[in-house]
């Protein structure tokens, strides 16, 4: 058996048929098996066995959760105290979390177990995982592959059954995109709904922090203990958080699928498009109405989130100036030079272009033109969003246009690269929840992504649909060759 | 050439927060270095700022003593610029919406009352501090400071010399401490000013080139460091120069102004909206809580004092000064309230000059407000004289806690008003200087205070120099 869902693995533990530290040192046991995926940055087995042993104490008492002694893998962005917490970037290589980002907490308060830290693009910048300073994830499924990114050591670790469930985090599709290049559904929640404090900030506005899993039960179980309002972070919205888990059953009967039609034109793989051609059909035959709708700026959502993002990250990213923590240059002679060799010695070359590219949007003279001009941009395609969620409830179509490509492909084509978020920056840009399954093959075996966006803070229509979709469908329970139990 | 001159000020005041403004480190003053600054302060990774509520409050409050109009959304924004001692590399700030908006403070020139526009106050956090003495070859950084609550005070244009600035500078100092918002500890950078001065020609309408002067902190430097300015402007132009807008710092020890840093070198601070921080939403119940904790403003209380105590304006200016000695003033008339110009001068007076004297403030005054309301009650009343009022004030000085009546039996300090007493000590005097009897009866009557001295001193004083004076006019007719 190769799928351990976490509702089996919570049965196992409460029935202790296996316990907390057993079933940590089965996926240790499995992380070091699989090393040459290198999907993790960090593993502390001794760290990892003592959070175990502590969930095996809670274990033999009645205060135990449901995610009690279930293991998991944070990607390497949540500050984890005690651990080291790079970001993906050597400018962090040396940098040993003081505190825990509030997901960290609340998952360790539930009593879950950190496998490790996994690897990233650095600062999350990238969206194949190539530019970690750590070096490049494969994708189980194709090693020549790249995962995905930016939360590509998750979404490889998920995959190969290295971690059952893993964080991730999406700015412009990097939950997303990676779920689907690797076969897993992945959510990222509404902006606000899972607290950014201590996860650490690349645009500040659009990130959010989410879940890559096996299953949209899985997910959905993970969320309900990540979400919530914290008030360490004022972008947190403070609202109720829903019993996703309640509401996974409900019919699909009535509810409406908008399909934008900009989602469903050039560009896109044929396999990709027959694909979700074929998920809609299936929804269809859930009760769910198809509906034509148009988001008619979204094709604009590349540029403008490569304004917005790149000006956001160049100021967050001001902080790595080697003064108080994480790289300082060996050699300088004044301060000036200690921050330029500091910072051109620890960003890689992805992190310095967005920096340049961000400084530049935002200097004087030029604000105007490319910062403000983007926020109105960004205003219209919320509001496309807006209308269209008059006509449909859950709005369906491609995670991405093509399927996993192989490492180095788009290395040298920053364009290029950039346009694997073509139908995941819009919901960033809007606030908006967002989730990717799994919904069939291409010609290469690669998994096809399938992606619904919904309504601010409806969630758990997203859920709904992808578990009623799993429900009906086995795509979700594939498994790359060579990485059975 | 006649030259005009063209002031306006950037105050930071420090608000009177426990907490820091976006983080919840202590602000006071004085901890060792690096232990009053937390993870935000400290700008680790993935840290997030919070607004404290109270830092608005206090901005309020000002906007509302100010008559001004208060922003009910204003916005965060980054300034951004690289230096060791700004932990995030951008300072939080605000920008196009400030909290504040205009308002205006009415200030007492030689010309009368002249009105100073205010065309901003907005919130920003401090920076840290750099430590340049006691690290060989390098620096140290102190972020104690870093994230502590500023509200920077932005005038018009409005002041036309340093005399002027000073007054409109001592007046928002006045009232920033009045209303609660700031300590006003200069010393400690809590009250902190940049100058813009420019000179232009008497009738030119355009401004001149303007040079900033930056972080001075006190009065007196303010006042020279604004005169040096204006003399090197206009010596600058009158030679055929020309002012380069530009950043001086003012050096107190060589008396003048240095260049900092000029427009050319300006830096490009990047400004954009904090994503971090929503938009701050005042409320009405917010901005009527602000408006309820404002306490009667300093122009009001001088007015009040003049018509329901009919003190001058000398002495009303004196008493308005600060807030707590308008308050003490105002517990002690209680005691005798148709002698409130006694009260004002025994407060303007003696007590000032004891209180001076051991450098001490209003607040830490030994002497109860009561217990001297009752000194000068029993001088009114004719207990005691003026001068055995000195010697009381001096007791309760040492010991607040013996009630005044006391004192004065103990130190045995009542007049003398029984006429019996006082003529027998007359009859002595007399029988005692009958060259002086004689020169009085010829006409000579300056010599009258002669013997009223000796009577006095006979007395120890203790007797009522009316009734002296009285008696030794009636004895000398006889």
């Amino acid at each position: 058996m190769n799928n351990f869902s976490l509702h089996s693995l919570s049965t196992a533990l409460h029935h202790k048929t296996v316990s907390a530290v057993e079933l940590a040192q089965i996926f240790l046991a499995r992380i070091e098996q699989f090393s040459r995926l290198n999907a993790f940055i960090t593993v502390d087995s001794k760290f990892t066995l003592a959070q175990a042993q502590a969930a095996d104490q809670l274990l033999q008492q009645t205060d135990s959760g449901p995610l009690t002694g279930i293991p998991l893998a944070h990607k390497d962005i949540f500050c984890s105290k005690g651990l080291l917490t790079s970001c993906g970037s050597k400018i962090l290589s040396n940098f040993i979390a003081p505190y825990n980002a509030t997901v960290v907490e609340r998952l360790n308060n539930a009593g879950m177990v950190t496998l490790g830290k996994t690897n990233m693009d650095e600062f999350a910048m990238g969206s194949s995982n190539e530019s970690s300073w750590y070096g490049p994830v494969h994708n189980p499924w194709n090693e020549n592959c790249v995962p995905g990114g930016s939360s590509g050591g998750s979404a490889a670790a998920v995959a190969a059954r290295l971690a059952p469930i893993a964080t991730g985090t999406d700015t412009g599709g990097s939950i997303r995109q990676p779920a689907a290049f690797c076969g897993l559904t992945g959510i990222k929640p509404s902006y606000g709904r899972v607290s950014r404090y201590g996860m650490i900030a690349f645009a500040s506005s659009l990130d959010q922090g989410g879940v890559l899993a096996q299953s949209a039960r899985d997910a959905a179980m993970l969320l309900q203990t990540m979400s919530g309002h914290d008030p360490k972070d004022s972008t947190s919205v403070d609202r109720p958080v829903p019993d996703f888990m309640a509401q996974l059953e409900h019919s699909l009967a009535g509810k409406r699928i908008g399909l934008p039609k900009e989602f469903f034109g050039e560009g896109i793989d044929s396999d990709v498009a027959k694909t979700i051609e074929q998920a809609v059909a299936v929804l269809k035959s859930l009760g769910a109405i198809p509906v034509e709708i148009s988001l008619t700026n979204s094709p604009l959502s590349i540029p403008c989130y490569y304004v917005i993002a790149p000006a956001e990250a160049s100021s967050n990213l001001s902080r790595f100036d080697g003064v108080r923590y994480g790289h300082r240059a060996a050699q300088y002679h004044d301060l000036i030079e200690m921050y330029e060799r500091s910072r051109s010695e620890g960003f890689g070359e992805e992190v310095k272009r967005r920096i340049m590219i961000g400084s530049y949007v935002l200097s004087s003279g030029y604000y105007d033109a490319y910062y403000i001009k983007a926020q109105k941009l960004r205003r219209l395609i919320a509001d496309d969003f807006q209308q269209a969620f008059k006509a449909c409830d859950v709005i369906v179509g491609p995670t991405t246009p093509s399927t996993a490509f192989q490492l180095n492909a788009k290395a040298g084509d920053p364009v290029a690269m950039y346009l694997n978020d073509i139908f995941t920056c819009s919901a960033n840009l809007a606030g908006l929840p967002g989730i990717s399954l799994p919904a069939g093959f291409d010609q290469k075996g690669m998994p096809i992504g399938l992606q619904l966006i919904g309504r601010y803070f409806d969630e758990s229509s997203l859920l709904n649909m992808a578990h009623r979709y799993q429900q009906q469908t086995n795509w979700h329970q594939y498994f790359p060759k060579g990485y059975q139990f | 050439m006649h030259w005009e001159v063209v002031i306006g000020l950037e105050v930071h005041t420090q608000l009177r927060t426990r907490s820091k403004i976006f983080s919840s480190a202590a602000t006071a003053f004085g901890a060792a270095p690096n232990t009053q600054a937390c993870a935000v302060d400290i700008a680790l990774p993935g840290v997030l700022p919070v607004m404290n509520q109270q830092a608005a409050h206090l901005a309020v409050r000002f906007g509302l003593a100010i008559d001004a109009k208060i922003n009910r959304k204003s916005v965060f924004a980054r300034k951004n610029y690289f230096y060791p001692d700004l932990p995030k590399g951008y300072q939080i700030s605000q920008l196009d919406l400030p909290i504040v908006g205009r308002g205006k403070l009415v200030i007492n020139t030689g010309n009368g009352p002249k009105t100073i526009a205010i065309t901003r106050a907005h919130l920003e956090e401090d920076a840290g501090k750099s430590l340049h003495e006691d690290f060989h070859g390098m620096t140290g950084i102190d972020l104690n400071r870093a994230g502590t609550p500023l509200l920077e005070i932005v005038s018009e244009p409005d002041l036309r010399s340093a005399a002027e600035a000073v007054v409109y500078l001592r007046k928002l100092h006045t009232l920033v401490q009045y209303i609660g918002i700031c300590d006003g500890n200069m010393q400690e950078g809590s009250f902190r000013c940049d100058a813009n001065v420019s000179v232009r020609p008497h009738g030119q309408i355009e401004l001149g080139t303007r040079s900033e002067i930056k972080n001075i902190n006190s009065f007196r430097f303010v006042e020279r460091a604004i005169n040096y300015e204006i003399r090197r402007q206009i010596e600058l132009l009158e030679d055929g120069g020309k002012v380069v807008q530009e950043t001086r710092l003012y050096d107190s020890d060589r008396d003048e102004t240095r260049p900092m840093r000029s427009k050319e070198e300006a830096q490009d601070y990047r400004y954009f909206p904090d994503p971090d921080l929503p938009p701050m939403v005042l409320d009405q119940d917010f901005i009527d809580a602000a408006r309820a904790a404002l306490p009667e403003l300093p122009d009001a209380k001088l007015t009040r004092f003049m018509n329901d105590y009919r003190l001058t304006t000398a002495d009303a200016t004196a008493l308005c000064q600060s807030r707590p000695l308008a308050d003490y003033f105002e517990t002690a008339s209680t005691v005798c309230p148709q002698q409130a110009t006694q009260v004002a001068n025994w407060i303007n007076g003696d007590l000032t000059a004891l209180l001076n004297k051991q450098a001490l403030p209003i607040e830490n005054c030994p002497v109860p407000a009561i217990q001297l309301g009752q000194l000068v009650a029993r001088i009114s009343d004719g207990t005691i004289s003026g001068k055995a009022g000195k010697k009381v004030l001096l007791c309760l000085w040492a010991d607040s806690e013996t009630a005044v009546d006391t004192i004065i039996d103990r130190e045995n300090l009542a007049q003398v008003t029984d006429n019996a007493a006082i003529e027998e000590i007359v009859d002595e005097v007399l029988a005692l200087n009958p060259e002086q009897q004689q020169q009085y009866r010829d006409g000579q009557v300056k010599i009258l205070g002669y013997l009223v001295g000796q009577v006095m001193k006979a007395s120890y004083g203790k007797a009522n120099p009316q009734q002296v004076n009285q008696l030794l006019k009636q004895r000398l007719k006889d």
